[in-house]
């Protein structure tokens, strides 16, 4: 996760408070989906932002996990998110998620 | 059709800059100033390619012509630990230049003597450029005038805020500052814009000699590089395009810069074939040199997977578009799509805008685009950083939209994209992979009839330039030139047909007034 986007969530949860953060991924592979989930939960993975050694634990998900396609409007997901539903490797990316998500 | 501008030809080289990955990439030297003493700055230089590799890594000989994009997609990923059969410093596109060559180059293309050598390793370089037969030889004269020494050099380095040149990790020349306040002007970014210019030279002198085109004949220039020239009053001042027209002898061209981060190129070519259609010049270069500061960007990744570094190699490449010959490839100028600033950013609306949109209009479906080239990334290079294949992702993305279309059955992806797609074969040097690339191969697939119609597509992400949270990109469609009798004969046909309707009309007119 870029720096700059580490500090606003960072920022973002000092002014409202860890459990009223939910971080939204749309991350176009597993791998980068796990780091970036990882880094607003354990911490920067690579040591070289805000977050390094921050353990914000934040609810992370990513868009295209069941969870948050359920509380999604169907036609906006399909106008919206359909056509990169088709092209990502879901299953993969919600693997990555529930791996960190199980180390919280 | 027959005022739609043609691809005339094209080139592309590579330049090996090792020292400059070390030096002048800003991973490393953003890493020099946040942790100096780091892991990966110690065991980088471990990870740097010899220029034997470099000339034996595929995607290099495809970049410059001596393999196919049919090659690489038959090599077995990853492609870093095969080796190319021809490993050849020239092919027929341009040539992949030895760094200190490329060091005796940037002195050449510099007019206002910053660029400072070792003596000894000018007259080196001055040998080597002199075989190399694509310079004059007042141009190689230019490295006769150094008498630096290595104190010399050191103290301009150590003393006068010059950036250094190394080769073979050693000192071999720097180049000072323009002015001792103007930031804009300073060695380090009087360094990359030096690169930027000579590595846009070295591809119009190959695109010079590849199209045979005699210098004179070019009337305009396009450059799209990312770089800026200018001084603290006018920081993109420009003209990219100019001063490196007269290092090639343009005598009869001027130009300007065109920007777009990495969707310029496809808007230059846009910017330029429209040009060349509607009349204003004939001949239209479109070019764009290397960026340093991306050497090695990815190299954290690559170095802790055990890989070589991969963006070892400046890029560049120009592309010569021409008044319409009846033979080469045609710009459909008429057939463009956008990314406007009311598209919306959702992927489905961003491909409908970019590639659907525009073959609605034309009435034309996707399956009538033979090849699309959107951002042509290596995905050596992009897949151990976690940024996955890039142009295999672009095309999943158009054929998906395609199934929602219900232009192809959702189990046609595979195949669409196979056989649609091509193999991403560019270095990283931001705006050289963005669908360019594949116009000089694209132009010979035409021409061999192997295909009829491509779309050239660029991407860029304004939102790094911090003064818009918007992306861009444009596409247009490359044709098969259908020829310059069928053109006439098409239009003298509709003329025929209009001076007999008209006889007609003055016929029964005068029967009326009878």
């Amino acid at each position: 996760m870029d720096l700059e986007n580490q500090r606003r969530v960072l920022e973002f949860t000092n002014q409202y408070g860890a459990e009223n953060i939910v971080v939204l991924l749309g991350a176009a592979e597993g791998e980068a989906s796990g780091l970036a989930a990882e880094t607003v939960t354990l911490g920067d993975p690579t040591f070289a932002g805000p977050l390094a050694g921050v353990q914000l634990g934040l609810t992370v998900y990513h868009v295209c996990e069941p969870e948050i396609k359920e509380e999604i409007d169907p036609a906006v997901y399909d106008e919206q998110i359909s056509m990169m539903e088709m092209v990502l490797d879901v299953d993969d990316i919600c693997n990555e998620m529930n791996a960190i998500r199980e180390q919280l | 059709m027959s005022d739609y501008a043609v691809i005339k030809g094209a080139s592309y080289v590579l330049a090996a800059a090792p020292d400059m990955v070390l030096h002048n990439g800003t991973t490393q030297t953003t890493e020099m100033i946040v942790n100096p003493e780091s892991e990966y700055l110690k065991e980088l230089p471990n990870h740097l390619r010899s220029f034997d590799d470099v000339l034996a890594y595929i995607p290099n000989q495809v970049y410059i012509g001596n393999m196919t994009n049919k090659d690489l997609a038959a090599t077995e990923f990853p492609y870093y630990d095969k080796k190319a059969e021809k490993a050849e410093r020239y092919g027929k596109y341009g040539e992949i230049m030895p760094q200190d060559e490329f060091i005796g180059l940037m002195q050449i293309c510099d007019v206002f003597d910053l660029v400072k050598l070792e003596a000894g390793f000018a007259q080196e370089v001055k040998a080597k450029l002199t075989a190399h037969g694509m310079l004059k030889e007042e141009q190689i004269a230019i490295l006769d005038k150094n008498n630096d020494t290595d104190e010399t050099i050191a103290a301009l380095v150590n003393d006068e805020h010059s950036e250094p040149i190394y080769h073979n990790f050693k000192l071999v020349g720097a180049v000072k500052r323009a002015h001792d306040v103007d930031v804009n002007l300073s060695a380090h970014v009087m360094f990359e814009n030096i690169v930027a210019k000579a590595s846009s030279v070295l591809a119009m002198l190959h695109l010079i000699k590849n199209t045979g085109i005699d210098p004179a004949e070019i009337e305009y220039v396009v450059d799209c590089c990312e770089e800026a020239c200018g001084d603290m009053n006018q920081r993109g001042g420009g003209n990219f395009a100019k001063a490196a027209a007269e290092v090639v002898g343009l005598v009869n061209a001027t130009g300007s810069d065109v920007r777009g981060f990495c969707a310029g190129p496809a808007h230059a070519i846009l910017d330029a074939a429209s040009l060349v259609k509607a009349g204003t010049f004939k001949n239209v270069i479109v070019t764009a040199g290397g960026c340093t500061a991306k050497l090695g960007m990815n190299g954290k990744d690559h170095v802790k997977k055990g890989l070589p570094i991969l963006e070892d190699c400046l890029g560049g490449f120009a592309v010569l578009l021409s008044e319409n010959d009846g033979v080469n490839p045609v710009i459909r100028t008429d057939i463009v799509g956008r990314h406007t600033v009311g598209t919306g950013s959702s992927p489905q609306a961003v491909i409908g805008g970019l590639v659907t949109d525009s073959l609605d209009k034309a009435g034309l479906k996707l399956t009538d685009v033979d090849k699309f080239a959107p951002e042509l990334q290596n995905p050596d290079i992009t897949k151990p950083a976690g940024a996955g294949d890039v142009p295999e992702a672009n095309y999943k993305m158009i054929a998906a939209l395609g199934v929602k279309r219900g232009d192809i059955a959702r189990t046609d992806i595979p195949s669409f994209v196979a056989e649609r797609g091509l193999v991403g074969w560019a270095p990283t040097q931001g705006h050289i992979p963005s669908g360019v690339p594949y116009m000089g191969p694209c132009r010979e697939d035409i021409l061999a009839g192997d295909i009829k119609r491509a779309m050239i597509i660029g991407k860029g992400s304004l939102f790094l330039g911090r003064m818009t949270n918007l992306f861009d990109g444009v596409s247009f469609l490359v044709e098969a030139n259908p020829g310059k009798q069928e053109a006439a004969a098409a239009v003298s046909e509709e003329t025929i047909k209009s001076l007999i309707g008209e006889a007609m009309r003055d016929f029964a007119k005068s029967l009326i007034a009878e």
